[in-house]
C-alpha cells in the first residue's frame, strides 16, 4: 500500500493535489467478484458530482473504500492532496439512512453533536455553544422543533435531515453522501438539495451517491458514471448522454426512460 | 437483622453479587444494542474449560491465571469456530452455538475429574457460583468495617470484585462518547478517525474481564443474566442511553439484593426447609424484571409513533 502511495504521487497529475476527493486504483471486492475494479475518480472542488450507476455498479463501496470504512484489495484515495487520515476534519460523511439502527436511545440533538466529537474529544465538556452550533444546524434542514425527540420517532425523510444536520455540525469542506434521497418525501428532497446547493455556493464541494437519473441534470453539475469499472466522469453536458448511459447500464435503460431523461 | 448477624453472613455476598450484576450489565447495555448479546453467553461458556486449564496448570484460583486461561480458551474458541465452519459447512450461529457448548461441557468434564477438592471449584460452583459461602468470619457488627484486623479477612472475592467493577465502570465512561457513535453509526465512526475495531475489541475484551471475575464468586449462570437481562428491561424504560445506563445499574442492583434476601429465606416464609442458590435466584428475579419491563415499559414500543415518510 504505502509503496504503491509514493509512486502514486509521483505520476500523479498535478491537479490532483487541489482535487477535494482523488481515487486512484480502487479495486474491493466482497468475494470472488471484484464490486469495484481499479477506478479512478478526480473530484472538481466547488462543484457537486452525482456517483451514478445501476444497483450493485459499486457506487456506496466506492464511497466507503476511499474512506477507509472498507479496506480496498489496492488503491489509494486522497483528499485535498493528502491521505484520508490526515484530513479527516475536512470531511463530512452521510452514511445510508437505512445502515444505522434507528430504535437507537438517543434523541435528535444528540446525533447532531456527534458531528462535533473530533472539537470535544473523550471527556470535553458540551457546552451551550457547542448546543447551539447543533441546534442552528438543525434549523438549516428545518429540524429545530424535533431536537428531544427520540431518533426512532421521525420519519425516513426527517432521519435524513437529522444526518444531514450531523454533517453540517462537522462543518467540512467535503461533503459525501450516501443516497441520501433514498426513501425521503418530496419536501425533504427538496430541503435537502436546497442546504447541498448553499454548500456548493459557499465553496464547498458535494458528492452523492444518487439513483434518480431523471434529477440528475437538475440537481448536480458533475456525474461520475460507475458500473464496477469507470464509465465515464465529467460536467453533467458532457457525460449525461446516451451511449454513456447504456454503457454504465449495460443496454437495460429502456428507450422510454431514455426519451424521459430528454438526452440530445 | 442486626448488624450483627448482618454483617458476617450477608453483608459480602450481596455486596459481591451487587458488584457482579453491575460490573455485568455495564458493558452489557452496548453488547445487547449492538446486537453482540450473545458473545456475553459465549463468554461465560468458553472461560470454564479455561479456568479449569489454568488451575490445572497452576494449583491455584487467582485472578490472573484465570484470565489468561480464559483468553487462550477464548482464542481456541474462534479458531475452533472457524475449523466448524470451513470443514461443517453450516452457518455462523450454528457454528458459534457448537462450539460454545462444547467448550463448556468439555470444561465441566475436566473439572469432574480433576482434584479440585482443596478450592471452590468444582461443577456446581461453575454453575451456581458460591456466593452464600462468602461468609466474613471474623466480623461482628458494622464496627467491624472500620476496623483493619477483621478487615484482614474479609472474603479476597469482594475487593476483587470491587476492582473490576471499578475498571468496568472507569472504561465505560472514559469510552462513553466512542462506544455510543460507534454503536450507533460505526461507519460514521470511522470516517471521523475513530478506532471502531480495537474499541469493539476492547468492548469484548472488557465484558470477558467482568465474566471471569464474576465466574469465580457467582458462576456462569448469574452471568450470562446479568449481561443481558438488566439492559435489556432498562431499554424499555427510557429512550436515552444515559438513562438507560442508569436504568440498567438500578435493576442490576434490584435483582442482586432481592435474589439473594428471596434465595436465603423465600423458601422459609412459604414454609420450606433450605434455601435456595443465591445466583439462580438472582438470574431468576433478572428475569422476572426483564418481563415486567417488557408488559409495562413505557418505551417497549419502538418506532410504532413514526409517521409514514
Amino acid at each position: 500500500m504505502t509503496l504503491e502511495l509514493a509512486s502514486n504521487r509521483e505520476t500523479a497529475p498535478t491537479s490532483r493535489a487541489d482535487s477535494p476527493l482523488a481515487v486512484r486504483g480502487m479495486t474491493v471486492s466482497y468475494g470472488q467478484k471484484p464490486a469495484v475494479f481499479s477506478v479512478d475518480m478526480t473530484v472538481e472542488p466547488g462543484n457537486m458530482t452525482a456517483i451514478i450507476g445501476p444497483n450493485g455498479a459499486g457506487k456506496s463501496t466506492l464511497l466507503k473504500a476511499a474512506l477507509g470504512i472498507l479496506t480496498p484489495l489496492a488503491g489509494t484515495a486522497t483528499v485535498y492532496g493528502k491521505p484520508v487520515s490526515e484530513q479527516r476534519h475536512r470531511i463530512a460523511y452521510v452514511p445510508q439512512r437505512a445502515s444505522v439502527d434507528w430504535d437507537f436511545p438517543t434523541r435528535v440533538i444528540d446525533v447532531v453533536l456527534m458531528g462535533l466529537y473530533p472539537q470535544l474529544g473523550l471527556l470535553g465538556r458540551i457546552r451551550p455553544v457547542h448546543r447551539a452550533r447543533a441546534t442552528d444546524c438543525l434549523a438549516r434542514v428545518g429540524m429545530e422543533d424535533f431536537a428531544t425527540r427520540q431518533i426512532g420517532q421521525l420519519s425516513g425523510g426527517q432521519q435524513q435531515r437529522v444526518f444531514l444536520a450531523r454533517a453540517l455540525a462537522q462543518d467540512a469542506d467535503l461533503y459525501l453522501l450516501d443516497e441520501p434521497f433514498a426513501g425521503v418525501d418530496a419536501a425533504t428532497e427538496k430541503a435537502i438539495i436546497a442546504v447541498l446547493k448553499s454548500l456548493r455556493d459557499a465553496g464547498k464541494t458535494v458528492v452523492a451517491v444518487h439513483h434518480d437519473l431523471s434529477t440528475v441534470a437538475e440537481y448536480f453539475d458533475n456525474v461520475f458514471l460507475i458500473n464496477t469499472h469507470r464509465v465515464a466522469e465529467g460536467s453533467v453536458e458532457e457525460v449525461f448522454q446516451a451511449n454513456h448511459l447504456q454503457d454504465a447500464y449495460g443496454g437495460r435503460l429502456a428507450g422510454a426512460q431514455m426519451d424521459a431523461l430528454q438526452l440530445s | 437483622m442486626n448488624g450483627s448477624e448482618f454483617v458476617p453472613l450477608s453483608l459480602v455476598p450481596m455486596l459481591t453479587g451487587i458488584f457482579v450484576a453491575v460490573a455485568c450489565a455495564l458493558p452489557g447495555n452496548f453488547l445487547v444494542l449492538r446486537r453482540q448479546a450473545l458473545i456475553g453467553d459465549a463468554i461465560s461458556h468458553v472461560v470454564l474449560p479455561g479456568i479449569v486449564v489454568a488451575f490445572l496448570l497452576t494449583g491455584v484460583v487467582s485472578t490472573w491465571p484465570m484470565l489468561l486461561g480464559a483468553a487462550g480458551a477464548a482464542l481456541v474458541a474462534v479458531l475452533a469456530i472457524e475449523g466448524v465452519l470451513r470443514l461443517g459447512k453450516i452457518e455462523s450461529g450454528a457454528a458459534m452455538g457448537v462450539v460454545f457448548t462444547a467448550m463448556f461441557a468439555g470444561g465441566v468434564l475436566l473439572l469432574e475429574q480433576s482434584d479440585t477438592s482443596n478450592v471452590h471449584l468444582d461443577v456446581e460452583h461453575a454453575l451456581y457460583g458460591n456466593l452464600e459461602s462468602l461468609i466474613w468470619l471474623d466480623a461482628t457488627g458494622w464496627g467491624s468495617l472500620f476496623d483493619p484486623e477483621a478487615l484482614a479477612t474479609l472474603p479476597v472475592e469482594l475487593p476483587r470484585m470491587a476492582v473490576t467493577l471499578l475498571f468496568v465502570a472507569l472504561f465505560t465512561a472514559i469510552f462513553w462518547r466512542p462506544l455510543k457513535i460507534s454503536t450507533f453509526d460505526e461507519g460514521f465512526a470511522r470516517t471521523i478517525g475513530m478506532k471502531t475495531g480495537p474499541l469493539g475489541l476492547g468492548l469484548v475484551i472488557v465484558a470477558a474481564i467482568a465474566a471471569v471475575a464474576a465466574f469465580d464468586a457467582v458462576g456462569s449462570i448469574i452471568v450470562i443474566a446479568m449481561f443481558i437481562c438488566p439492559p435489556a428491561a432498562a431499554r424499555m424504560m427510557t429512550n436515552r442511553l444515559e438513562y438507560q445506563i442508569a436504568w440498567s445499574v438500578l435493576f442490576a442492583t434490584l435483582a442482586a439484593v432481592l435474589g439473594y434476601v428471596l434465595a436465603g429465606y423465600g423458601p422459609l416464609w412459604i414454609g420450606m426447609r433450605d434455601s435456595v442458590s443465591a445466583a439462580g435466584m438472582i438470574a431468576t428475579v433478572s428475569g422476572v424484571i426483564l418481563g415486567f419491563s417488557a408488559l409495562m415499559g413505557p418505551h417497549r414500543q419502538r418506532g410504532a409513533a413514526a409517521p409514514a415518510a
